[in-house]
């Protein structure tokens, strides 16, 4: 049948057209496009590999940075607690020193008023001892206008000296 | 495996809706010459399918006021030189037609070199040129832009997609070498496509059957051959002519094998050819039922009409299917075997 018969005219234009143009496009078409499209592929692949590894090292930043952050907090605490610690003992530092110093100088002036005391003492002493000279002195005077009280008197302070001396 | 399994499946099928389509033919050609003996004027609806799917030396493209609307063609005859004429003149130049409408010589009745650029050959040139200026135009794309920057637009955008999964097949079925026979299997690819669909759309300057003819297929599958055979290594070779096998088999072995390979041509070209055939038939028939049944009255002629139409519109997306199937089953089957001839010894 006509239609089972390949026609020889058509193949002979089949295998020239079909064939000049294979051969056109083998050159100026399909391995432009494809090596074009190949290229990008490769391209998007490098890319996405890139990204992983980014992404990975991103990841390894992150843990790493909180691990820093961790260990600030850490170390921020840890001075924080020196800080107060250090605190502490200054203030307790300078109360013990405000004490002893206080302390001293409470002494101190204990020491003076002592002294102060023993002087203004020394002082009303001396100052007795000459009222009660002087007073002596008046007494004695009037007492001894007459001789026999001069000799009674007198005798009285042998007495008394003699007293003293055993005393001592 | 599993996609060619189902392609097969969806291969087979084809077939028998193929063959299905042609019983239909003589159905619908022999009933209307049954019933319409009384009538005088006679549809052969065998004439006209054939008259679509086959070739002609004009191309005919409608009928306007009852004068035939053709583009002529120059018939190339080569007897004794090259004659050149439309068909027309063919008579003046002592040649007539045979009954299956090639040219003979008018006195021998033979025969001659025959190289006419007939409806086919014409639908071939556009279709071809349509492919080289498309493909170019893409190429040209990507060697104006930056496509590592630059997703492609237009054409390229469109073709891209295409191209890219020939050359993944190509890849995929071929191995390390897969370059060279890239671009072999992206024109046979997008040339079967673009033939298939031209074959589908109904008018100028689609229309022509290329890929249900059976010099187009032949030629492609003996393309595929030749790249097949030639490039063809050592352990491919061995495997035909000396295979592993044990002693009684020896002899048996080569013969088997050079059977097969030049099966695969053969089955590859029928394929192709018969499956685009089918197609065409098919659709051709549920439009020529419109015309059968239009003297029986108008109720019968309305519900055939509406039959017909849907039946023309599901073959035709049917078609569309078959067409990037088939397309994609030979350029597939064509890597399969490349791969097979680039296989080195494991």
């Amino acid at each position: 049948m006509n239609l089972i018969t390949p026609d020889f005219g058509l193949l002979f234009w089949m295998v020239v057209i079909f064939g000049l143009v294979f051969f056109l496009l083998a050159k100026f078409g399909f391995p432009i496009i494809t090596d074009m499209v190949d290229q990008r592929s490769a391209k998007i692949q490098q890319s996405l590999k890139d990204a992983d590894e980014i992404e990975a090292r991103m990841a390894k930043w992150k843990v790493e940075q909180a691990q820093m952050l961790e260990q600030t907090r850490r170390e921020q605490s840890a001075i924080l607690k020196e800080a107060t610690e250090t605190k502490a003992k200054i203030v307790a530092d300078a109360k013990q020193q405000a004490k002893e110093e206080a302390d001293k100088l409470l002494a101190e002036a204990k020491l003076q008023i002592a002294a102060e005391k023993e002087s203004a003492l020394r002082d009303v002493r001396k100052e007795i001892a000459l009222l009660s000279v002087e007073v002596a002195q008046k007494v004695l005077r009037r007492e001894l206008s007459d001789e026999g009280s001069q000799r009674a008197f007198l005798d009285k302070l042998v007495d008394e000296a003699g007293q003293a001396d055993i005393r001592s | 495996m599993i996609l060619i399994f189902l392609i097969s499946l969806l291969l087979l099928q084809g077939d028998t809706l193929g063959l299905a389509g042609l019983g239909m033919t003589n159905e619908a050609a022999v009933i209307p010459s049954e019933a319409s003996v009384s009538h005088e004027e006679e549809l052969d609806i065998a004439e006209i399918i054939f008259e679509h799917i086959g070739d002609e030396y004009e191309w005919h493209i409608t009928e306007w006021k009852g004068k035939a609307i053709a583009i002529p063609l120059p018939c190339i005859v080569i007897e004794d030189g090259v004659h050149i004429f439309t068909a027309h003149h063919a008579v003046d130049y002592g040649y007539t037609f045979n009954e299956n409408g090639k040219l003979v010589n008018a006195q021998t009745g033979k025969r001659p070199i025959d190289l006419s650029i007939t409806k086919n050959v014409l639908a071939l040139m556009f279709s071809t040129l349509l492919l080289l200026v498309i493909v170019l135009w893409t190429a040209r794309w990507y060697k104006k832009h930056d496509a590592l920057q630059q997703a492609p637009t237009g054409l390229a955008a469109a073709m891209e997609p295409l191209i890219m999964m020939v050359h993944d097949m190509a890849r995929e079925n071929i191995g390390p070498d897969y370059r060279k026979f890239s671009p072999y299997l992206c024109m046979a690819f997008l040339w079967i496509l673009f033939n298939n669909f031209l074959g589908i759309l109904p008018f100028f300057p689609g229309g022509a059957n290329l890929t249900g003819n059976i010099a187009i297929t032949l030629v492609l599958a003996l393309f595929t051959f030749f790249t097949v055979n030639l490039n063809g290594t050592k352990h491919y070779y061995k495997e035909i002519f000396a295979p592993d096998v044990p002693g009684f088999l020896k002899p048996i072995m080569p013969v088997i094998e050079v059977f097969s390979t030049i099966m695969k041509p053969v089955s590859l070209t029928i394929r192709l050819f018969a499956n685009m055939l089918a197609g065409h038939i098919m659709i051709l028939s549920m439009v020529c039922i419109i015309f059968i049944v239009a003297k029986y009255g108008p109720l019968l002629t309305g519900s055939m009409t509406l039959i017909s139409v849907l039946f023309g519109v599901f073959l035709d997306a049917l078609e569309c299917l078959v067409a990037f199937i088939q397309a994609y089953v030979f350029t597939m089957l064509s890597s399969i075997y490349i791969g097979l001839a680039r296989a080195h010894e494991e």
